[in-house]
């Protein structure tokens, strides 16, 4: 078996130069980048080590912008969009007949691109001198004033960021909710029955204890995905994020990099390891509340 | 509480599409349990034992017929207003809940008039653990129990809240055979102690035969025949019935009655009188035999298994439907076993004859 | 009797209490379903409007009288749609192929064969997964910039092919083959390389499928990583290339045509789930993340 060690190594070969040219190697050099004081692209020189590349992230106002905007986004999507996935999926497992169709239809903005949907949601919500858009119709239909969602105040531009976003990712967590609620054995739900339970108690006491590592799985990945929201916002409000006063962190990293007023790769370095410690940080307070309230088999 | 159920009868949609008939689980089931007791609902796997079960306690709703408790008709009724505890095969203990939650959690449901306060919940806790015996576990969560310990604390829950009935779906069924035998008796004992009527589904016959004060047989979703387990065993109604119960199980052979003579083969074992001619089943429970050098059954000689008290011998014969034959007698009955042939008498109670066509019972008198 | 009387509206309250639930169950999800259908429903309707007509509406109309695919023959004549598509197509043939090929072998290794340290090496793919994208692609921008394959098919595709999770399905999929199998090939003269594509492929094809399949989504979808690679249009995927079309292509208020661009290039994908949507949901609720 001695012939087999380089064997298996060979095998890994391809995956191990793939990962450590473009995940090792830009790992340590993101750190490396995100110290090295004026690091100009072109001449690849730099002037100093230290930390100013985080003292001028933290005090660029767009910074400071997308950092605001990343934050309201993540705390209106996630609480809302995990709340509405179990509502829905709790819903889809009480019915038989359509419970397939409703399914297939729930998943469908998973499979398509983010981009062009997105297209088709600024149409919808946009107000124009020709016209006032399909929700602001709606809104008049109720007796409301027309709002310019899309070019218009702060938060009517929020909303619909935050709409489209838990619109984009509620597909994921209502299949992966109905699937644990399809795991539950039926039988707790017999003997709940039986000892006259309710219906709400039920609920509370026994299918949310039982699915809650996959609703804390969806919390964390939540809040880790809500961090990350980028392509939604430029879907909607065009690739100049900073001008609509709509960026968000990652979005802030790539005009850093590459963009308007791209050409900093210390800067976007500076301002990708913020985001890291960020969610890093969120993602252990989440696991330490997990431990706490969460039912691991 | 008695149980009266009439005429039950459930139907299931087929889940397949080409064969339109509905699934027949129960059908035209009609039984009466009186107060008090512990019976056995017994049947091979599928019969439809856990379907009757499942309508007593409410969970399904029967096709036809009603279910009555004390002579109120309570089949429209939801579970929760029939004041049964139900024991669930897999004991369906919430994971995530201690022992002592686990079984609180029914008190805590109770509403309005019935709403007990946290003293009396936490006494009536500590009777039903008392009760099953497991006073010391109740911190635990069931994921750190044995099987038999679930057991409890399940029978605990079912029982907490005082039900007039107790349903147990194949409760030893996941325990291995030692704790099973324990766990048996456990029951009968908690059934003496409350005097609950308590109903208890199980495919294994030994188990309902030892501790029910009345066996049910079922088949097939039709009732075949209740009544104490000896009387069962001794005076089955049909073929089914004798053959499932009884290890090992009864002998059977094909046969005929000819002229008041019963033939096995050709072997002239009995006389008999009461019976047209016609051909038979004859079955033969295994201490049916008796050793003797001129008996009329003449078997070949397989093997002999000394057990202690008893002797098995297994032998075989031309008109035996079953592989072998295994008779037990007692060991103190020397066999020989350089002789391939074996003969044995038969003891007339412990024949029995059957319809070869509807497999029913047919009675003889021994002359 | 009175009791009886009891039962018998306990037993009423029940079934109206139920009924009532259903409806009103069934009522929240088709609204949602409408939530989920109706930009779809808006993009297809806007996409057979007339320019003129779509203009005119200054109320939006739910229908139309007069359909139209002047759209369609539009957003493939005036921007190089058809070229974003091929484009996009090879893109994502070619990196799922490659892709496939890489976790097969880094899969294959890590699930049968014994060497040394493959326990660390494991160790330190796993602790990768954890690793966010945004960490990683400022380097990898640099590094593509510096090797000059920006606006190259090679750029676009060498950094997204190999995924640590992907591997991690496959190996966990392979060793689920029981070892027995493989020790039968081995007596039987059976060399690896033929034992993996004989016996370990086919049997673990539906894994490989679900893989393709999820790779294939992101590969269409992927919009980051391409934005930042190519500025030559010859180059842009269909994401790009909506952008580039919402932003420069038809003339800011053609939406007719955008949208007729937009089903053009939504289509592909939601043919490929209506025929797999079991398999795609089941790999998805397996473990798969969006993009």
């Amino acid at each position: 078996m001695k012939n087999n060690n380089w064997k298996g190594w060979l095998y890994l070969i391809p995956a191990i130069l793939f990962l450590g040219i473009f995940m090792v190697y830009p790992l340590i050099d993101v750190f490396v980048y995100s110290f090295e004081e004026g690091y100009n692209s072109a001449s690849q020189t730099f002037f100093g080590v230290g930390l100013y590349n985080y003292r001028y992230v933290l005090r660029d106002p767009y910074f400071l912008q997308a950092l605001k905007n990343t934050f309201i986004l993540v705390i209106i999507t996630v609480p809302i969009s995990t709340g509405l996935a179990l509502l829905i999926s709790v819903g889809l497992s009480s019915i038989k007949p359509l419970k397939e169709l409703f399914q297939t239809i729930y998943f469908l903005p998973y499979v398509t691109n983010t981009l062009a949907v997105g297209l088709v949601f600024m149409i919808l919500f946009n107000k124009t001198a020709y016209t006032d858009g399909m929700i602001n119709l709606v809104i008049k239909w109720f007796g409301g004033q027309a709002v310019d969602f899309i070019h218009g105040p702060y938060w009517a531009k929020m909303f619909v960021l935050c709409f489209y976003t838990i619109w984009v990712v509620l597909p994921f967590k209502i299949l992966i909710l109905t699937s644990a609620l399809a795991s539950v054995n039926p039988q707790f739900y017999s003997a709940a029955r039986v000892d006259g339970t309710s219906k709400g108690r039920i609920f509370w006491k026994i299918t949310v204890p039982m699915i809650s590592p996959m609703l804390f799985y969806l919390i964390i990945t939540g809040f880790i995905g809500a961090f990350k929201v980028y392509s939604d916002a430029v879907a909607i409000f065009g690739t100049d994020l900073n001008q609509a006063g709509m960026n968000t962190i990652v979005g802030f990293i790539y005009d850093m990099l590459y963009g308007d007023s791209g050409g900093y790769p210390s800067y976007a370095s500076a301002a990708a390891i913020i985001l890291f410690a960020v969610v890093l940080t969120i993602t252990c307070i989440n696991l330490l509340v997990s431990k706490k309230h969460v039912y691991y088999e | 509480m008695e149980v009266f159920l009439q005429d039950l009868t459930k139907k299931f949609p087929s889940r397949n599409r080409r064969v339109r008939e509905d699934k027949i689980a129960v059908n035209h089931f009609t039984l009466k349990i009186p107060n008090g007791k512990l019976i056995g609902l017994l049947g091979p796997s599928g019969c439809g034992k856990s379907t009757a079960l499942n309508m007593i306690c409410g969970l399904e709703k029967p096709t036809e017929g009603r279910i009555f408790f004390n002579g109120e008709d309570i089949t429209d009724l939801p579970p929760e207003h029939r004041g049964v505890g139900m024991v669930f095969q897999n004991y369906a203990l919430y994971p995530h809940l201690t022992v002592e939650e686990n079984i609180r959690f029914p008190l805590e449901n109770l509403k309005g008039k019935d709403r007990l306060s946290k003293q009396e919940m936490h006494e009536r806790v500590m009777a039903a653990a008392k009760l099953v015996q497991i006073e010391e576990l109740m911190e635990r969560k069931p994921s750190q129990m044995s099987g038999g310990q679930q057991q409890r604390v399940a029978i605990a829950r079912a029982l907490v809240k005082t039900p007039n009935v107790l349903l147990l779906d194949e409760p030893l069924s996941n325990l291995d055979a030692r704790l099973r035998l324990q766990t048996r008796e456990e029951i009968r004992r908690i059934q003496r102690e409350t005097q609950v009527t308590t109903i208890f589904v199980t495919h294994d016959q030994e188990e309902a035969m030892s501790i029910s004060d009345m066996i049910v047989v079922m088949k097939d979703g039709v009732l075949h025949q209740t009544g104490r387990p000896q009387e069962v065993y001794d005076d089955p109604v049909n073929l089914f019935v004798a053959q499932f119960l009884g290890t090992p199980p009864i002998n059977t052979f094909s046969g005929s009655v000819r002229n008041g003579h019963l033939w096995i083969g050709e072997d002239d074992v009995m006389i008999i009188s009461g019976v047209p001619d016609q051909e038979v089943h004859v079955g033969i429970r295994p201490e049916g035999f008796i050793l003797q050098e001129d008996g009329p059954l003449c078997c070949d000689l397989i093997r002999v298994e000394v057990m202690g008290r008893d002797t098995s011998v297994v032998s075989n014969h031309p008109a035996a439907v079953s592989l072998t034959i295994r008779s037990i007698i007692s060991s103190e009955t020397q066999v020989d076993t350089t002789n391939p042939k074996v003969r044995f008498a038969l003891k007339p109670a412990k024949t029995l004859l059957f319809s070869k066509e509807t497999e029913e019972r047919i009675r003889f008198e021994v002359k | 009797m009175s009791k009886q009387a009891d039962y018998n509206r306990i037993e009423r309250n029940a079934a109206v209490r139920d009924k009532a639930k259903k409806a009103f169950t069934y009522f929240c999800l088709v609204i949602w379903a409408l939530m989920v259908l109706f930009p779809f429903y808006w993009m297809i309707l806007t996409s057979v409007k007339s320019y003129s007509t779509y203009n005119a509406e200054y109320i939006p109309k739910f229908y139309t009288l007069s359909p139209t695919l002047q759209n369609y023959y539009d957003a493939f004549t005036t921007v190089p749609l058809a070229k974003y598509f091929l484009n996009t197509l090879i893109f994502t043939v070619i990196t799922t192929v490659l892709m496939i090929g890489v976790i097969v072998l880094a899969a294959f290794a890590f699930a049968r064969l014994e060497f040394k340290g493959k326990n660390l090496v494991f160790t330190i793919f796993l602790s990768l997964m954890m690793i966010p994208n945004e960490l990683v692609v400022i380097t990898n921008f640099v590094t593509i910039t510096d090797w000059g394959l920006r606006n190259t098919f090679l750029g676009l595709i060498l950094p997204s092919v190999t995924s640590v999770f992907y591997i991690y399905l496959l190996k966990e999929n392979f060793e689920q083959i029981p070892d027995s199998l493989y020790k039968a090939a081995k007596v039987d003269g059976t060399s690896d390389l033929r034992y993996l594509f004989k016996v370990m492929i086919p049997i673990c094809r539906p894994t490989l499928v679900t893989v393709t399949i999820l790779k294939v989504i992101e590969c269409w979808n992927s919009y980051v990583w391409p934005r930042l690679i190519t500025d030559d249009s010859a180059y842009f995927l269909v994401s790009n290339g909506i952008q580039e079309i919402r932003e420069n292509g038809f003339g800011r208020e053609n939406i007719p045509a955008m949208m007729a661009a937009v089903v053009v290039i939504s289509v592909p994908l939601i043919i490929l789930f209506l025929i797999f949507h079991k398999k795609i949901m089941e790999g998805v609720s397996r473990g798969g993340t969006k993009g």
